[in-house]
């Protein structure tokens, strides 16, 4: 098969023709405005980071913002302790945020190179401060190039290089298991970092555990640095792969939120087996179509495409804040 | 002649014994539990033995996880496999600072007839040049035992070197492990003998035999190869002729290096002589003939010390 005949039929397969249509009522669609609006800051501050950074990852921060704002701001536990932190030093808010025996969710962004988005979004959370995202890359900041978890709190492991973090967030599944905890364990995985064996040491080894508290989302953006997944290393059947290994599996639509919300919810649902998201996702989207710098993956960002997406997500923000 | 015991019946024993009183301990196996002596641990603690078959990379960050929800896994396989997992030690455990004992059983060439691949021989100087790491060798049973205790007292990362061979007691009873410290086990002026693990009793007895010539032979023991002791080292250098290292274990990056950085920088003078494998791989044969060959046993190391002698 040619890659681009590949391509193609990974396009094609679409939620909608595997799932069939689910009807939302209205304080989902309603929950979903609310979340796209908030994706919208996040995508902002995230474009604002890296320009000013003057480097960083941005096609590949993009594509997982959607997943990432329905994480922080609807699935993941962590705003009751948000309190706890606010306004402490960096040292008391790092003892507070990892003390083991904080009972918080656990996320882990495996694609380590995404991290500007997550900085993003916890900056409109309000976990940090809106300027510290001015220091991203630069020499003593917690917002290191790739997440360091001994100097930043909210992320809970080291990621950057690739097919490690899922094995991590893997064991922070098994000691809550162990120890009868409920607290749930989150990991975004790139599609390309699927090359990696890693990835498929994790992917057999969860079900033997049969770890339901464990959720894996694979941002299926179609792309990795080289160029097109299968023209790098074919990644095709996503879906089918991870469900041979046992898995819970969902496809979704990556930048649907009210999809992302139903899909991790689900996951409350299906008990006994661990749940991998396989997200649609279009590297550098922007929201309502568009898509920044021609979705590359890691371009230097000019003026002109600053400005020119800044106005859009301006006006996305306030059309969704309108609505 | 005294009994000989492999030390990782000490380790396993003491993960079981350990395991009542730290109930964070948990083990993580790359299917090689019989042979590690992990399996000790599962028998006494089957809740908190996890079985990760073939999956070193994996079972390293899984261990990261663990011990960064509190417990203090331990991830054993053979030293040549468990190290041979770099990256993922390097940014799960060392750069997280998270802590996992990283146990690497099987090395150097006492393993013998299994030959090259399963011998690690570069798992120090790979565990060595990693922050945060703290690498580890007992010498004998009972430095095993006291050892375990400080690492489970501890949560900090660790490369624990356990040597296959039996090997004799050489501490007392009343041994007391001191992280970092060094142990002189013979007193001595002319020379100095550096070892670490296995063959850390056959330095001592080519020491006491040279005793019969009127030859005057230090004896350390070094059982943290990092953060090494600089000053025992130092005083050694000092006081004594040179320092001949000996490890199982390639002279490239071990304890023959660390031993080597520590007299260098302090501008000494003082020869260093290295013992161990000269940058080659390690080859199927019986332990004692691969021991020959490399010069490591009695007859090898007391013809270095000879030679040392004339040189300085």
């Amino acid at each position: 098969m040619t890659s681009s005949i590949r391509n193609t039929l990974n396009r094609i397969i679409h939620p909608s023709a595997l799932g069939g249509h689910y009807v939302y009522n209205r304080a989902e669609e309603e929950r979903a405005r609310q979340l796209n609006l908030l994706s919208a800051k996040v995508r902002l501050l995230t474009i604002d980071s890296i320009y000013r950074a003057g480097s960083g990852h941005g096609g590949t921060s993009l594509s997982i913002v959607d997943i990432i704002t329905a994480l922080l701001f609807h699935r993941l536990n962590w705003n009751k302790f948000l309190g706890d932190v606010k306004g402490k030093s960096a040292e008391d808010q790092w003892q507070h945020w990892q003390n083991p025996e904080l009972p918080r969710d656990r996320f882990v962004l495996s694609k380590g190179h995404g991290i500007p988005s997550w900085y993003a979004a916890l900056a409109v959370g309000g976990y940090i401060d809106k300027d510290e995202l001015g220091k991203l890359r630069t020499m003593d900041s917690r917002l290191q190039g790739h997440p360091e978890r001994k100097r930043f709190p909210f992320i809970d492991g080291s990621t950057g290089s690739l097919g490690q973090g899922q094995s991590v967030a893997l064991g922070y599944a098994l000691a809550n298991k162990t120890r009868g905890k409920g607290e749930k364990v989150y990991c975004i995985i790139g599609d390309g970092e699927c090359n990696e064996g890693q990835v498929w040491e994790a992917a057999m080894s969860a079900p033997k555990f049969e770890l339901d508290n464990l959720v894996y989302i694979i941002d299926f953006n179609k792309k990795q640095s080289e160029g097109d997944n299968d023209d790098v290393m074919n990644v095709e059947w996503l879906h089918s792969r991870w469900k041979v290994f046992r898995w819970h599996v969902q496809r979704i639509d990556g930048h649907d939120m009210k999809s992302l919300v139903r899909a991790l919810e689900e996951c409350d649902k299906v008990k006994g087996k661990p749940h991998a998201i396989i997200a649609d996702t279009h590297k550098g989207y922007l929201g309502g179509g568009e898509t920044f710098m021609a979705g590359g993956h890691n371009p230097v960002i000019d003026q002109e495409s600053f400005e020119k997406a800044a106005r859009f997500l301006g006006d996305l923000a306030n059309s969704y804040a309108r609505a | 002649m005294p009994e000989l015991k492999p030390l990782r019946e000490a380790f396993g024993d003491a993960m079981v014994k350990l395991g009542s009183t730290y109930p964070e301990i948990v083990a993580i196996d790359c299917d090689l539990a019989g042979a590690t002596k992990i399996d000790k641990f599962k028998s006494a603690f089957p809740d908190r033995f996890f079985q990760f078959g073939i999956q070193e990379m994996n079972a390293i960050g899984v261990g990261a996880g663990m011990a960064n929800s509190g417990f203090r896994p331990f991830v054993a396989s053979f030293a040549a496999f468990i190290t041979g997992r770099y990256d993922q030690i390097r940014i799960s455990v060392a750069l997280d600072n998270s802590a996992v004992v990283i146990v690497g059983s099987h090395p150097g060439l006492a393993i013998g007839k299994d030959g090259a691949t399963q011998m690690g021989l570069e798992d120090v100087n790979l565990m060595r040049g990693m922050p945060n790491m703290i690498v580890l060798q007992p010498a004998d049973h009972i430095e095993t035992r006291e050892m375990m205790n400080y690492i489970v007292s501890s949560r900090k990362p660790m490369y624990l070197r356990i040597s296959r061979q039996p090997v004799p007691d050489i501490n007392n009873e009343d041994y007391k492990f001191e992280f970092g410290k060094g142990v002189v086990l013979k007193e001595g002026n002319d020379i100095t003998l550096i070892a670490s693990g296995g063959p850390v009793h056959i330095a001592l007895e080519v020491a006491k035999e040279l005793e019969k010539e009127g030859k005057s032979i230090r004896v350390i023991n070094i059982h943290t190869i990092k953060p090494i002791d600089q000053d025992l080292i130092l005083k050694a250098a000092q006081e004594t002729k040179g320092i001949i290292t000996i490890e199982d274990h390639s002279i490239y990056g071990g304890l023959g290096s660390a031993v080597a950085e520590v007299v260098a920088e302090a501008g000494m003078g003082k020869r260093v002589k290295r013992l161990g494998v000269k940058d080659v791989f390690g080859e199927s044969a019986d332990a004692k003939e691969l021991y020959r060959k490399h010069e490591l046993d009695k007859e090898g190391i007391l013809k270095n010390v000879k030679e040392f002698y004339s040189r300085i």
